[in-house]
C-alpha cells in the first residue's frame, strides 16, 4: 500500500500556499497573514482583532509543532514574542524565514483528509480517518482499520456516493457528514487541476459549533506538468543542499549528491544506478548519481565533469558510457576540453562502449586518464585509484 | 513466434520531428515495416520517404498499420496515444519522456477497457532481434535467440542485451518498459508474456528501486513460472527518499526498497546478480539446471 508516497522531486507548497489553493476551490481556512518579521506578526495581529491567534513556521519539513515552530498567542505582543523565537529558527537544517499568523480554530475533533497516488493500483487514493492530526503512517501502522480508503476512476473523479462511502466508512459524526463529503470531493477536484501528487488536510478540524475547517494544508505538484501550472511552478524554493540539483537540472541532466569519494558520469539513469552499485560491489561509494541523459554532446559532457570535480570530497571520477544516442567522441572532446583548461587534480577512469566508442578511445590516446573495457573493472580502478589519492 | 511484434507488424511513427526522424531511418534500415507518419496539415506527402497522414485513423486506414511509436513531446503524449487507442493500434510504444502523472493515471484507465499494449513512456521501446524494431535502441547489441528480456531502463539494457549477445545468448523479444511510476506495460505484465511464450526459453528481468512490479513479477514466476529466470536490480546502493533520475526510482520508508525485491525473486527461486556482468553467466546455469 503506498500511503503518503510521494513522487519525483515535486514543488511544495508551504501551508500558507496551499491553503490559498484550497480557499479558492471553496474549502474554508481559517483567517490568516504570512509575515517575515516580528513587527509584521504584531501588526497582522491587531489588524485582526480578537485573538488566540497561533504563529507558525513555514518551511518544508514535517514536525515543526515538535520542533516548536508553533505556538498560541492570546495578544499581539505575544504574537510578537513568538515570532522572534521562531523566525530564524532552524527546524531539520532548514532556516525559518516566514511565519503564518492564523486565528486559532475552536476545535471539538480532528479528522484526516489525504490524496495520493497509488502506484500499485495506478490511480489515486483517497483517504480519510477520524484520526487526525497525527502522522497518517503511524496511523496506518498502529490501527489501519481507522483509515477509510478509496479508489476514484480518474476519468470520473469522486463522485458523490464515493464521497459518502468515505464518511460513512471513516465514522464522521451525522452533523459533518455532508460537509466533510463536500470538502472530500473539492479537494479531489483540486488534486486534479493542480496536478498533484499529494494533497493533504492534517488535521481537519470539526469546530465546536459545528463548521468543518482546514488546520494545515500540504501540496505538492508533479514537477512534470509544471509546463501546464505557470502559477505554481513560480513557488519552487531551492534548499542550500539543493544547488547543485539544481543547477544540473538547469543544464538538463539529473544530479544527486551522495556520502562517497568516488564520483560518477554516466549516460542513462538506470545505467548510472548500476554504475553505483558496481563501484559498491568493489568496495567504494559513490559521490554523486549523475546521468548526462541521451545524445550528451561536448559542452554537457563538460558541464557534468566540471560539476562532479567542484565536490571536495571526490578522489576520483568514473566515467561510464554505454553509447546509444550519446556518441563516445563527444564524450572524449568534453573530457578533453576540461583536462586541457584546468588538469583534474584526481584520477579520471573510462569506460567506452558503444556508438562511436572506438572514435572516442583513439580522441583520448595520450590522455592523463585510465580507459578500461569492462564496467567492472573500471569501477575496481576508480575505487582503487580513490584509496590511493586520499 | 515472439511476443508484441515480429515480422507481420507495421508501424506508424507520431511525431515525425528531428529524433523521430532519425530513430525512424534506423527503424527502416533495422529492416522494421515503417508505414507511415502523422502529420496534421501535411496529409498526402512524404518525408524521407514516408508517407504523410493528417490522422492516425487515415494512416490506419490506407496501411493497416497495427503498432505505433510516439515521439511526440510530453505536453502533446497524452493526445497522441490516445489517438493512437481509439484507431485501434494493437501495440503502441511511447518513447516521450516527462509525461505528467495524471495524464498517465488517466491513460491507464483506458487500457483496462481496450485491447491496445502500451509500452513506456519514458523508454527505449521493443525489438524482436532480427525481425523488427520499434524504438531507439543500438541494433548491433542484440541478437536473435530464445532469452526474452524485460527491463525498466535504457542504457542498462542495450549494456545487458551486449553481454547477452557476447555470451552467445540470443533474444527472442527485448522490452524497455520505461521508468515511470506509471507505465503502460508493468514488469509482471511483461514477465506474463514473455512467460507464456514459447520461443523464449529463459527470462532476464531488469528491475530497479521504487513500486513495487517486481515483487508482483516474482510472486507471478512463483505460481505459474513455466521456464528459468534471472534477475537484477539496479539501485542497490541508492540512499532512501532521494530520486536516481527516474522518476520511479525513489524509495520511500520500506516502499520499493532493493532487498525487498531480492527477496522477493529469491523465494521465487530467481537468482539475482550483483552485476550486469553476472548474468550471461547465471542465465547459461539456469538453461542447464532445467
Amino acid at each position: 500500500m503506498a500511503l503518503g508516497l510521494s513522487s519525483a522531486s515535486p514543488v511544495k507548497l508551504h501551508e500558507f500556499q496551499a491553503k490559498q489553493v484550497l480557499a479558492r476551490a471553496g474549502i474554508a481556512i481559517p483567517e490568516g497573514r504570512v509575515a517575515t518579521t516580528p513587527a509584521e506578526v504584531e501588526a497582522a495581529a491587531r489588524a485582526m482583532g480578537s485573538g488566540p491567534w497561533v504563529v507558525k513556521a513555514q518551511v518544508h519539513v514535517g514536525g515543526r509543532g515538535k520542533a516548536g515552530g508553533i505556538k498560541v498567542a492570546n495578544t499581539p505582543a505575544e504574537a510578537r514574542t513568538h515570532a522572534e523565537a521562531i523566525l530564524g529558527m532552524d527546524i531539520k537544517g532548514l532556516r525559518v524565514e516566514k511565519v503564518y499568523l492564523e486565528r486559532a480554530a475552536k476545535i471539538a475533533k480532528e479528522l484526516y483528509l489525504g490524496i495520493t497516488l497509488d502506484r500499485d493500483r495506478r490511480c489515486p487514493v483517497v483517504m480519510l480517518s477520524t484520526v487526525g492530526g497525527m502522522d497518517i503512517e503511524e496511523v496506518a501502522a498502529s490501527t489501519p482499520d481507522r483509515i477509510a480508503r478509496r479508489w476514484p476512476s480518474p476519468l470520473l473523479g469522486l463522485l458523490p456516493f464515493e464521497a459518502r462511502a468515505l464518511v460513512f466508512a471513516a465514522g464522521v459524526d451525522a452533523a459533518q457528514r455532508d460537509g466533510v463529503a463536500d470538502i472530500a470531493q473539492r479537494l479531489y477536484r483540486t488534486y486534479e487541476e493542480t496536478d498533484a501528487t499529494l494533497l493533504e488536510i492534517n488535521p481537519l478540524f470539526i469546530q465546536e459549533d459545528g463548521s468543518v475547517i482546514a488546520g494545515d494544508a500540504k501540496l505538492d505538484i508533479d514537477d512534470n506538468a509544471l509546463f501546464r501550472q505557470h502559477e505554481l511552478a513560480k513557488l519552487r524554493e531551492v534548499a542550500p543542499d539543493e544547488a547543485a540539483e539544481e543547477k544540473a537540472r538547469g543544464l538538463g541532466f539529473s544530479y544527486v549528491q551522495l556520502e562517497g569519494d568516488v564520483g560518477i558520469i554516466g549516460n542513462g539513469a538506470g545505467l548510472v544506478m548500476g554504475t553505483l552499485d558496481a563501484v559498491r560491489n568493489a568496495g567504494g561509494r559513490a559521490a554523486n548519481f549523475l546521468d548526462v541523459g541521451g545524445g550528451a554532446k561536448e559542452e554537457v559532457v563538460r558541464a557534468a565533469l566540471e560539476i562532479v570535480l567542484a565536490n571536495p570530497r571526490v578522489r576520483s571520477v568514473f566515467i561510464n558510457i554505454f553509447g546509444g544516442i550519446t556518441r563516445g567522441d563527444e564524450v572524449a572532446k568534453g573530457i578533453l576540453s576540461v583536462i586541457a583548461e584546468a588538469p583534474p587534480k584526481v584520477p579520471l577512469v573510462i569506460r567506452l562502449s558503444g556508438t562511436e566508442a572506438e572514435a572516442g578511445r583513439k580522441l583520448l590516446e595520450g590522455a592523463p586518464l585510465i580507459s578500461k573495457a569492462t564496467m567492472d573493472e573500471a569501477a575496481a580502478e576508480a575505487v582503487r585509484a580513490a584509496r590511493a589519492s586520499r | 513466434m515472439s511476443v508484441l511484434l515480429g515480422k507481420g507488424t507495421k508501424v506508424l511513427v507520431q511525431g515525425l520531428g528531428r529524433e523521430g526522424a532519425f530513430h525512424a531511418a534506423r527503424m527502416k534500415e533495422y529492416g522494421t515495416r515503417v508505414v507511415g507518419a502523422t502529420k496534421p496539415g501535411k496529409g498526402g506527402t512524404t518525408q524521407d520517404g514516408i508517407p504523410l497522414f493528417d490522422t492516425v485513423a487515415q494512416a490506419v486506414e490506407a496501411t493497416d498499420a497495427n503498432a505505433s511509436i510516439v515521439f511526440v513531446p510530453a505536453q502533446g503524449a497524452r493526445d497522441a496515444i490516445l489517438e493512437a487507442i481509439d484507431s485501434r493500434i494493437e501495440l503502441v510504444v511511447a518513447i516521450t519522456e516527462g509525461i505528467p502523472v495524471r495524464d498517465m493515471v488517466g491513460i491507464a484507465a483506458v487500457l483496462e477497457n481496450v485491447a491496445t499494449t502500451l509500452i513506456g513512456p519514458n523508454c527505449p521501446g521493443a525489438i524482436t532481434p532480427g525481425e523488427c524494431k520499434i524504438g531507439i535502441m543500438p541494433a548491433e547489441n542484440f541478437s536473435p535467440g530464445a532469452i526474452g528480456f524485460v527491463s525498466r531502463s535504457g542504457t542498462l539494457t542495450y549494456e545487458i542485451a551486449d553481454l547477452l549477445t557476447k555470451a552467445g545468448l540470443g533474444q527472442s523479444t527485448c522490452l524497455g518498459i520505461g521508468g515511470d511510476p506509471i507505465i503502460g506495460l508493468p514488469t509482471p505484465d511483461a514477465v506474463r508474456l514473455l512467460n507464456e511464450d514459447d520461443a523464449t526459453e529463459a527470462i532476464v528481468i531488469v528491475g530497479e528501486i521504487g513500486g513495487a512490479a517486481e515483487e508482483s513479477a516474482a510472486e507471478y514466476m512463483r505460481a505459474h513460472g513455466k521456464k528459468p529466470a534471472v534477475a537484477f536490480i539496479a539501485g542497490r546502493s541508492a540512499p532512501p527518499g532521494k530520486r536516481m533520475g527516474h522518476a520511479g526510482a525513489i524509495v520511500s520508508g520500506n516502499q520499493g526498497t532493493a532487498e525487498s525485491k531480492v527477496r522477493a525473486f529469491e523465494e521465487a527461486d530467481i537468482r539475482v546478480a550483483n552485476a550486469p556482468s553476472e548474468i550471461p553467466g547465471l542465465v547459461k546455469a539456469a538453461l542447464k539446471g532445467r
